[in-house]
């Protein structure tokens, strides 16, 4: 059976670059550092007081208060991220259409921010009851559960979770199922809100967060600062988006899952590569034809030195004219939501040709010795890009794209 | 170094190691202990838990960490730095 050609028609977001996919790009493109002080309940308890914060960001402003009682802050974000995609999209789901469309979100989490403050009220203020919604609130499915019933979807719908490469595989599923013919369209994204006390001391403890900034691929780097935030794209199949003159932003050409077999936390440069080598391949194209990757770049030691060698090994020679940038330092590490986020970093290099930049860089390492795009964005023409997501577990996904020309 | 603090800090680590406590001694590097990261990070997390303190230690900025972790010696002294500021 032969498969059919995905693109992508609609895209959404809100994360703590911008809270639309055009203040995203603009702040891709400027190098906009959205990293900055913290600001939420027992601050002062915490070691790690830096974040991605999404800045200005009230609820009340986009949900009523019955749909509040509801949704978690990961949902929330969610929501409106696939809002935007849909209008992005331009698309009218018929009956026909609503049958097949499901959506699959990445959440390494999900509603943390509920379990936070529902075990604050239990165990360090006393109280013997929660709100009777904490458990439709908190459960990983609630942010695609909610876009199914808020946009009428009723095809196949699941949340996935896979730590940091949530969102790639959420992506990559969905990709699957539209390419296979089991649905013409799709949503599909990923969602985190982990900037809770309860998420952040957690973090803390593995010891790995960064109080300065995120710094990937820079000598001085020194680990992770935490982000949240959502997108969400919608995924069609090709003659179905040309058929009703859909404005296609870009295609989806290949996707790889492997798994590490090794560590729990530290990465495998064999496990990369297979994954990269095995999304170039399921996109049927040469090595030599990425021009950009966005990487998985979060900022420690360990996976910036092992992803760096790791895109050696598959690209040989052509890994010192290929572009490679981490937008962690941008708006920090999304987790369950990064890959989604960056997604748009690599929807901006196919359709604006502009290469976002890895910002903060201060010096280079020379166990990381690619072009790495320091703090400035870059003008290219790229026609093949990737985005890479390798989580604790080892469970490693990868993501092809290509132009829409 | 006091004994008994050094003596709670090498169980703790060859409890975290899977050693024989009588193989860890004062100037036991890390590596020799065959602790890994996360080894590193239950050990610090444990002590921490004992002493009530709190140890900066930041894994991806070794080189910069007040906290030297290298031997075990290195470990005991920062702990009875760090008691030191609490009794103060």
């Amino acid at each position: 059976m032969s498969k059919n050609r995905v693109v992508i028609t609609g895209q959404g977001t809100i994360n703590p670059i911008g809270s639309s996919v055009s203040e995203t790009w603009d702040g891709m493109s400027s190098g906009r550092c959205a990293i900055g002080p913290l600001d939420i309940e027992d601050l002062d308890r915490l070691s790690i007081r830096i974040g991605g914060q999404v800045e200005g960001y009230v609820p009340e402003d986009h949900f009523t208060r019955q749909e509040l009682a509801l949704y978690d802050r990961f949902t929330q974000f969610a929501l409106i991220a696939a809002g935007e995609a849909l209008d992005d999209a331009g698309i009218t789901l018929d009956d026909r259409l609503a049958d097949k469309c499901g959506v699959v979100i990445g959440t390494a989490g999900g509603g943390l921010n509920t379990w936070n403050s529902s075990y604050r009220a239990v165990y360090a203020e006393g109280k013997n009851r929660v709100h009777p919604f904490v458990v439709p609130k908190l459960m990983n499915n609630a942010a695609a559960s909610h876009i199914s019933m808020t946009f009428t979807l009723r095809g196949p719908s699941f949340s996935v979770s896979t730590a940091c490469a949530s969102s790639n595989h959420a992506i990559g599923l969905a990709f699957g199922m539209v390419r296979d013919g089991t649905t013409p369209v799709m949503l599909t994204g990923g969602s985190e809100s982990m900037l809770c006390f309860g998420g952040i001391k957690a973090w803390e403890a593995l010891r790995v967060m960064s109080s300065d900034t995120c710094r990937p691929f820079s000598a001085n780097r020194s680990g992770m600062v935490q982000g949240e935030g959502a997108a969400v794209f919608v995924l069609e199949e090709r003659e179905h988006a040309l058929a009703r003159n859909a404005c296609i932003i870009a295609e989806v050409l290949g996707f790889c899952m492997t798994s590490d077999a090794g560590d729990i936390v530290v990465p495998s440069k064999d496990g990369a590569a297979r994954a990269m080598s095995g999304a170039i391949g399921d996109a049927g194209i040469d090595p030599e034809s990425i021009g950009y990757i966005n990487a998985h770049g979060t900022g420690t030691v360990a996976n910036d030195r092992t992803e760096c060698m790791a895109i050696i090994e598959v690209f040989g020679d052509h890994a010192d004219r290929l572009m490679l940038s981490s937008t962690k330092s941008m708006h920090g590490h999304l987790i369950g939501g990064t890959g989604a986020v960056e997604l748009l970093a690599c929807t901006l290099a196919l359709k604006r040709g502009v290469i976002a930049p890895t910002i903060g860089f201060q010096a280079p390492d020379p166990e990381c010795p690619l072009d790495v795009v320091p703090n400035e964005a870059r003008q290219a023409s790229v026609s093949h890009v990737m985005s890479n997501a390798f989580a604790f577990g080892g469970l490693n996904a990868v993501l092809v794209l290509g132009s829409s020309d | 170094m006091t004994s008994s603090t050094y003596q709670a800090i090498a169980d703790i680590i060859a409890e975290h190691a899977l050693l024989d406590v009588g193989l860890v001694k004062p100037d036991t590097t890390v590596d020799e202990l065959g602790l890994d990261s996360l080894g590193m990070v239950e050990t610090l997390f444990a002590i921490e838990e004992l002493f009530d303190i709190s140890i900066p230690f930041n894994a991806s900025d070794i080189e910069n960490n007040s906290f030297d972790t290298s031997t075990v010696a290195t470990i005991v002294a920062g702990v009875e730095e760090l008691l030191s500021l609490k009794d103060n």
